[in-house]
């Protein structure tokens, strides 16, 4: 028996040409699905395999990668893909935003702005938005061809008639450059408005479901609402209790069994920037006090 | 001439010694051994346990060994062996709050009570194959390298949302009547609808990878009930048993559970406050993705329950539960290959009667009476063969 011998970052050339072709053709019509030749990955379905097939394909020597899962460079998952890329493409990798140039990311958006040239590849469960409303994939590729988004709004309205609310929190879905619905992941519905007018390029990859989209740099992304009810960010009305932002995405930790609980910083890099530099106010602080 | 009229006897015989021979394999190579199956096999030896729905290492190694390895055989030579066993009484309902931890995780909390303890886990580790000369980690060897949680209390997740309020009680909790004993399938046909009891009995002794299925389905649109994974625990629980003579609850062992419970979309009406529903799957060993695909389909058979739209194939009680069982599955799908000759016959000599009326008509242009009176006789007989086809069944 031989070892298999990997390919740098573990995929072969060839596939990789294949995806980045995807990618290019996503990039080029904004928000539309382009369906991939998706491969077996050594990571289950599910947990990353269309994010990490994104980030293998675009991955150069030179890249710094920062992976985060639930906004944190810590959790199981996180740490398991930010080794693997060690181990089989050898690249730096950090858990500083602002060192990044590819940012693999699952359920978040980070805290700090992202800047030009930065990619942040995003691991997506179901890609299409309308498959709560239809399962079928025949269906609902017709009704994108059709811009037959009237359901979406249905559901939206039967959510505003039943629970007085919108009743989506997180993969809430979003209109790209005015043309294709689209489902952003399942990130909670705080991070929407950070994904309209980046200056970094955002790739979505799907890999059980064999789906490729993006947001290039500076495209304008709607999160779908009505003139009555518009849509509304939501955090949990508190504070950091580690750094004290009053203004990031929390998690609540539960501490005992009889009700105790706290609140922390989902964005870990966040956290502990602001605590390792607690009298500057973060540009997060003015950029959600403008929105 | 090949005429099998004689001799299936020997036949059946001849294949059941070459059966052995192959089972056997390489001679060259040393017999692999039960103790080996239990130690190193541990999760097909789990899983047979399960869908065998008997708790018996020793005799799971043992039946995978004489299946070839083949799953669905062992859980039927378990399942069969199992038929035969006397029954003595029920037990107490196991505690799973008071479990031993070996591994318990949650999806939703970053952090809880008893902490997150990933244990031993194929998540995080990478498919490439590793070859024997390649180190494998470290195996953990000391006691307490695994024990460390051990002792820790681990309050359950859902225990924890209950106290707020925020999820529903146990479905089913307050009418358990603690008199009358939970139903037996094994005991008792099953009849639709069927109680949660027999519902879960009926998921817990189901195919793996049939539950797998529906559980995914759900997820991808097809009766979406928005899971999260609340919490997945591994460990040991105490079985006790009351004792009639003694008058007090005896401990009789520990056996090693999976138990998963998910979270699910919440509901509220104009007189209820809105709460997250619950799932439920728990299963011998560890059968972590067989617990979460029944937390999933358990799920989605309350829909009627929870007053939800019916009307995908997880949602449809009678199509999931007559189908769950691999063993009947199994059977069925393969008695096909059982003779059918007498069957065939009578529909061979149909349609070549049809046939010939078809010929007649298109080369004749019509029918003549005389074809019209031996048809109708011919079908008589096709239909006394379908019906003696079916008692074959």
């Amino acid at each position: 028996m031989n070892a298999p011998a990997y390919n740098f970052a573990y995929l072969d050339e060839q596939t990789k040409r294949m995806i980045r072709r995807a990618i290019l053709k996503a990039i080029a019509i904004p928000g539309y699905q382009v369906p991939f030749a998706s491969r077996e990955m050594p990571m289950p379905y599910g947990w990353g395999t269309g994010g990490v097939q994104v980030t293998a394909a675009i991955l150069g020597p030179a890249d710094v990668l920062k992976v985060i899962d639930q906004g944190s460079d810590d959790t199981t998952n996180a740490v398991s893909i930010r080794k693997f890329f060690g181990r089989t493409a050898g690249v730096r990798t950090t858990t500083h935003t602002t060192e990044a140039t590819v940012i693999q990311t699952r359920h978040r958006v980070p805290e700090t702005p992202l800047k030009a040239g930065q990619i942040l590849v995003y691991q997506v469960p179901i890609p299409e938005p309308l498959r709560f409303l239809e399962p079928r994939e025949t269906e609902t590729r017709r009704m994108h061809a059709l811009e037959e988004y009237g359901l979406v709004h249905v559901k939206l309205y039967e959510d505003i008639a039943r629970h007085g609310h919108i009743a989506t929190t997180y993969a809430y879905p979003v209109k790209v450059a005015g043309r294709y619905v689209m489902d952003p992941s399942p990130i909670p519905k705080f991070d929407n408005p950070k994904l309209s007018n980046s200056d970094a390029l955002q790739l979505f990859g799907a890999g059980r479901e064999k789906r490729i989209y993006a947001i290039p740099p500076h495209t304008a992304v709607v999160s779908l609402d009505f003139e009555d009810h518009p849509f509304e960010q939501w955090r949990h009305p508190a504070s950091c209790a580690l750094c004290g932002d009053d203004a990031s995405f929390l998690d609540e930790v539960i501490t005992d069994d009889r009700g105790g609980r706290m609140f922390v910083c989902s964005d870990t890099d966040h956290c502990e920037s602001r605590r390792a530099a607690p009298s500057q106010p973060t540009v997060q602080d003015a950029e959600v006090a403008r929105g | 001439m090949y005429v099998a009229v004689k001799g299936g006897e020997r036949a059946i015989e001849n294949a059941h010694r070459l059966l052995a021979h192959e089972r056997r394999g390489d001679r060259a190579v040393p017999e692999i051994s039960l103790a080996q199956i239990e130690g190193q096999l541990g999760l097909a030896v789990d899983r047979v346990m399960t869908e065998g729905s008997l708790y018996d290492r020793d005799l799971a190694a043992l039946a995978i060994k004489q299946a070839r390895g083949d799953l669905i055989e062992a859980i039927f030579l378990l399942r069969a062996f199992r038929a035969t066993l006397p029954r003595f009484g029920a037990t107490q309902p196991v505690d799973t709050a008071a479990m031993r931890v070996r591994r318990r995780i949650s999806a939703t909390f970053k952090d809880l009570p008893g902490g997150q303890v990933l244990g031993p886990t194929f998540d995080y580790t990478h498919r490439l194959l590793e070859m024997p000369a390649a180190d494998p980690p470290e195996p953990a060897t000391t006691e307490s390298d695994v024990a460390d949680s051990v002792g820790t209390p681990m309050p359950r997740v859902t225990d924890l949302l209950a106290a707020d309020d925020l999820i529903e009680r146990s479905p089913g909790a307050g009418e358990i009547d603690d008199a009358a004993p939970p139903g037996d399938l094994t005991r008792e046909a099953l009849s639709f609808p069927a109680d949660r009891d027999l519902r879960l009995q009926n998921l817990a002794r189901g195919d793996e990878g049939f539950l797998l299925a529906l559980a995914y389905s759900t997820q991808r649109g097809f009766g979406r009930t928005h899971p999260f994974a609340g919490e997945i625990r591994l460990g040991e629980v105490a079985v006790e048993v009351f004792a009639e003579d003694a008058g007090f609850v005896l401990p009789v062992g520990r056996i090693t559970v999976t138990e998963c419970q998910s979270i699910n979309q919440f509901h509220g009406s104009a007189s209820e406050p809105p709460r997250f529903t619950r799932g439920y799957g728990l299963v011998f060993g560890h059968c972590e993705r067989k617990a979460m695909s029944m937390a999933l389909v358990d799920r989605a058979l309350r829909a009627r329950e929870l007053d939800e739209e019916v009307g995908a194939p997880a949602q449809d009680e009678e199509f999931v539960l007559s189908h769950s069982d691999n063993v009947q599955a199994t059977g069925f799908v393969e008695h096909l290959k059982l003779p059918h000759y007498v069957d065939f016959q009578a529909e061979l000599g149909l349609v070549r009667q049809m046939r010939r009326e078809h010929a007649a008509r298109t080369t004749a242009g019509g029918e003549s009476p005389a074809d019209a009176t031996l048809s109708d006789a011919t079908v008589a007989d096709a239909t006394v063969a379908d019906h003696t086809r079916e008692a074959a069944e």
